[in-house]
């Protein structure tokens, strides 16, 4: 009878929060784990200096983030989405099938994305794109041919660099980064190296090309990982020979274990990523449900307090932890105070 | 006589005293055996030694804090433009106007101890102190308004780069290359360290404190994600007893022993063996895709630890169930006990020793759970709010500990890997507790027959 009573309590708790649950009263948001310091050093400060509570950041990658801001419009669904990428098209229908048709994307400013080794490991201190391209990519230029990827060692292509096995720590698919990665370095390399025309003249149309370009070799040169920075520091760490793809902001974190490359001579700082001179890098974004503003009591300020200018300005905390402020910043906190959409453009 | 002598000891190799090549080898075996078990005794104790030596040395230092304290002029000018010492307009200035006032108390200090430093700007003091001294400051202006235009003293938290420099993380030859301080602010901390004005102390905070963001790991705490960790427990602890009992209750005492039984019974032991990452896929899709119960919240994490928990409670109540001699029941049922008063007035008593102890242990295993809350959103940066109440702790977002060491561990800046491992020191005590109290209540409660 106990147990009965035991049993019975628990269901009446249960009900009880499940009603007081019914209002929720902080901002909720998930997303993309590159932003995710970003949001939090905002969230922070957000709490501290306004009366609504600390909004809730989740992480676990964009497309996770998004694919839940797109499940519906209503308290039990996230406010924001973080993402280190634009949203697709097909997240936009998707967002619109479940009724999510107004969405305000809210750049925050650009990510650099750099190379980085072992501090007192072999010297890995200057690439190309095309470093990277014939380093890891299926089929490669060789003597104007393309043929299979005969480099096993990074001097085999480039006498510069260190006569090093090839091992590549690269961000798994599932990450944003894994996206500016095979865009920005892998494709770019393609493209120099002349593998693209050369692909085009032995009969492939030029999107097969295109996508034949982004192609990684699975044979153990080039790791996944899936996981965080961590883990690819993890990883650097054991293995003296390989080289990481980090953000700048965890490089940066991390002087004291790793030594970064240049990339075509840039050195990646947050100065030569806004100039654009640095070339591998990435916008981040956020987005907000526009029918939740109001609903949800903090959201619209939580947004325009992260654009401010004390916040995401050249000066702000977030650029001193690693974000590379957008020139354009200005406008973005015009488009958040209007609360103009997508649909709307810019 | 010769001849009946030698008949009388035919194998004079067999003795009891001594040994023959065989015996010899028998015990050889033996003792072989002996010190393979003491070997493998000494090899689990190395390593328990290993961890526990690597647990400490890398998390104690996660108990220890390096503060600041320096008087803070809190300058009207700055924080009560209009000298009304209103709150509500006093609230309109940011912790980023707290800041400067706070640099120009500390470099004030460079300048009252006399310390030669090439640093020569209250702005370059921004390296040393936490970026939660501006909120600090600012929380006890609002809260006392008549206190701007005094001098108040603070104990601030030092910069993480600065505390892992005295706990001896930050080396001086890696500092050249970390943009977050540079060699000249260590001659400075080590300065300061001889006045008296910054210090290594015990740091509370690091146990009752709530997450902090990325760019501060000193201030982090594990307090609101241990609260977080308790209301799982209480959902796990109200839900998977009762019903583990009486589903053993049942089984055991009064369901009839048939194929369905069996199955039953079968599907119980597999499901003590299920992975619990599993578990929190079916938390994900039932009681949030489906049931729409709130992501991240404490409620949906003991839903789902309670389904893992349940196997562990009902084989273990089950044992000590069938460890209740039958001829117990016999007694009650032969002086007109019905079943149901033999189970619960003789029977059910005499297990609960055994049965709590189960239930510590379930919980226990349920507590140190990761894996299942990744996937129902208790990862990120989440443990920030102390909930206010009993519905808001059930419902409002939240991590548990675990989780919460996790996320630690995966952070960009090194000092939180130090708060993964105190953290996890922290979850060790509580395990230890847990089972520590299982195996009193099994020692002093439990009957032998």
């Amino acid at each position: 009878m106990s147990i009965a009573k035991l049993t019975a309590s628990a269901l009446t708790i249960a009900a009880v929060s499940a009603s007081a649950a019914a209002a929720r009263d902080n901002v909720q948001v998930a997303g993309s784990s590159t932003v995710l310091p970003y949001a939090s050093i905002v969230a922070e400060a957000f709490g501290e200096n306004f009366d609504f509570p600390t909004p809730v950041v989740e992480s676990g990658g964009s497309s996770a983030g998004l694919k839940r801001f797109c499940q519906g419009v209503g308290e039990e669904h996230t406010d924001i989405a973080n993402a280190s990428r634009a949203i697709r098209e097909k997240e936009i229908a998707a967002c619109a099938e479940n009724g999510v048709t107004d969405i305000i994307e809210v750049r925050i400013g650009y990510d650099g994305i750099v190379f980085a080794s072992q501090l007192d490991g072999p010297d890995y201190t200057a690439f190309t794109e095309a470093d990277i391209f014939n380093a890891l990519a299926p089929k490669v230029m060789v003597d104007g041919q393309l043929v299979d990827n005969p480099h096993k060692l990074w001097s085999d292509f480039n006498p510069d660099l260190p006569s090093e096995e090839i091992l590549a720590f690269i961000p798994g698919t599932k990450h944003g980064t894994r996206e500016v990665f095979e865009e920005k370095v892998v494709a770019a390399g393609c493209e120099v190296t002349g593998a693209l025309e050369a692909m085009i003249a032995g009969g492939m149309s030029e999107d097969d090309a295109e996508d034949a370009c982004l192609a990684v070799m699975s044979d153990g040169r080039a790791v996944d990982i899936d996981g965080d920075y961590t883990e690819t520091l993890a990883s650097i760490d054991a293995n003296a020979n390989g080289i990481g793809v980090f953000g700048l902001a965890f490089y940066e974190n991390n002087t004291d274990k790793l030594k970064v490359a240049t990339m075509s001579g840039v050195e990646p700082t947050t100065e030569t990523i806004s100039t654009g001179e640095y070339p591998v890098s990435r916008p981040l974004y956020f987005y907000i449900k526009k029918a939740h503003i109001g609903v949800i009591p903090g959201l619209k300020e939580y947004a325009e307090f992260f654009v401010s200018d004390e916040i995401a300005g050249p000066d702000g905390p977030l650029a001193e932890y690693g974000l590379v402020s957008d020139p354009e910043l200005a406008a973005t906190q015009a488009k958040v105070a209007d609360e103009r959409t997508m649909n709307e453009g810019m | 006589m010769t001849d009946a002598s030698m008949g009388a000891t035919p194998a004079a190799k067999g003795s009891l005293t001594t040994e023959d090549a065989r015996t010899k080898k028998r015990n050889a075996a033996e003792k072989r055996f002996q010190m393979y078990g003491i070997a493998a005794i000494g090899a689990g104790l190395f390593f328990l030694l290993v961890l526990l030596v690597s647990i400490l040395s890398s998390g104690l230092g996660a108990f220890q804090q390096t503060f600041i304290e320096v008087p803070v002029y809190l300058d009207p000018a700055k924080l009560d433009k209009n000298g009304n010492r209103d709150p509500a307009e006093m609230a309109k200035v940011s912790t980023f106007g707290y800041g400067p006032l706070i640099e120009q108390a500390i470099f004030a200090q460079v300048e009252a101890n006399g310390i030669a430093t090439p640093l020569d700007s209250s702005k370059d003091m921004k390296a040393l102190i936490s970026a939660s001294a501006a909120a600090q400051v600012r929380d006890v202006v609002l809260a006392n308004p008549d206190l701007v235009g005094e001098t108040v003293s603070f104990r601030m938290l030092a910069a993480s780069r600065v505390d892992g420099y005295l706990k001896g993380r930050v080396q001086r030859e890696d500092v050249a290359r970390d943009k977050n301080i540079d060699a000249e602010h260590l001659d400075l901390t080590d300065a300061f360290v001889d006045a008296g004005i910054v210090a290594k102390q015990f740091n509370i905070d690091f146990v009752i404190g709530a997450d902090a963001s990325e760019s501060r790991p000193e201030q982090a705490g594990l307090g609101v994600s241990m609260l977080g960790s308790l209301f799982m427990m209480i959902v796990v602890l109200v839900l998977a007893l009762p019903i583990g009992v009486a589903a053993s209750i049942y089984l055991e005492e009064f369901a009839p022993q048939n194929r369905w039984t069996d199955l039953i019974e079968v599907n119980i032991s597999n499901l003590a063996a299920v992975p619990s990452i599993v578990f929190g896929i079916l938390g994900l899709a039932v009681f949030i895709q489906f049931a729409h119960l709130p992501q991240s919240a404490p409620l949906v994490g003991g839903l789902v630890l309670t389904l893992m928990t349940l196997p562990t409670i009902i084989i273990s109540t089950r044992a000590s169930l069938k460890a209740v001699p039958p001829s117990i029941r016999d007694a009650a049922l032969g002086l007109g006990a019905s079943r149901t008063q033999s189970v619960f007035h003789h029977v059910l008593p005499l297990a609960m020793p055994g049965i709590l102890t189960g239930t510590i242990i379930g919980l226990a295993q349920a507590l140190g759970e990761t894996a299942p809350l990744l996937l129902i959103g208790m990862v990120g940066y989440i443990a920030t709010n102390y909930p206010d109440g009993l519905a808001s702790g059930f419902m409002d977002p939240n991590s548990a500990m675990p989780a919460q060491i996790y996320e630690w561990a995966k952070r960009a800046d090194p000092a939180y890997y130090e708060r993964a491992w105190g953290g996890i020191i922290i979850l060790l005590l509580f395990l230890m507790t847990m089972n520590i109290i299982a195996i009193i209540l099994r020692r002093r409660f439990e009957r032998r027959w």
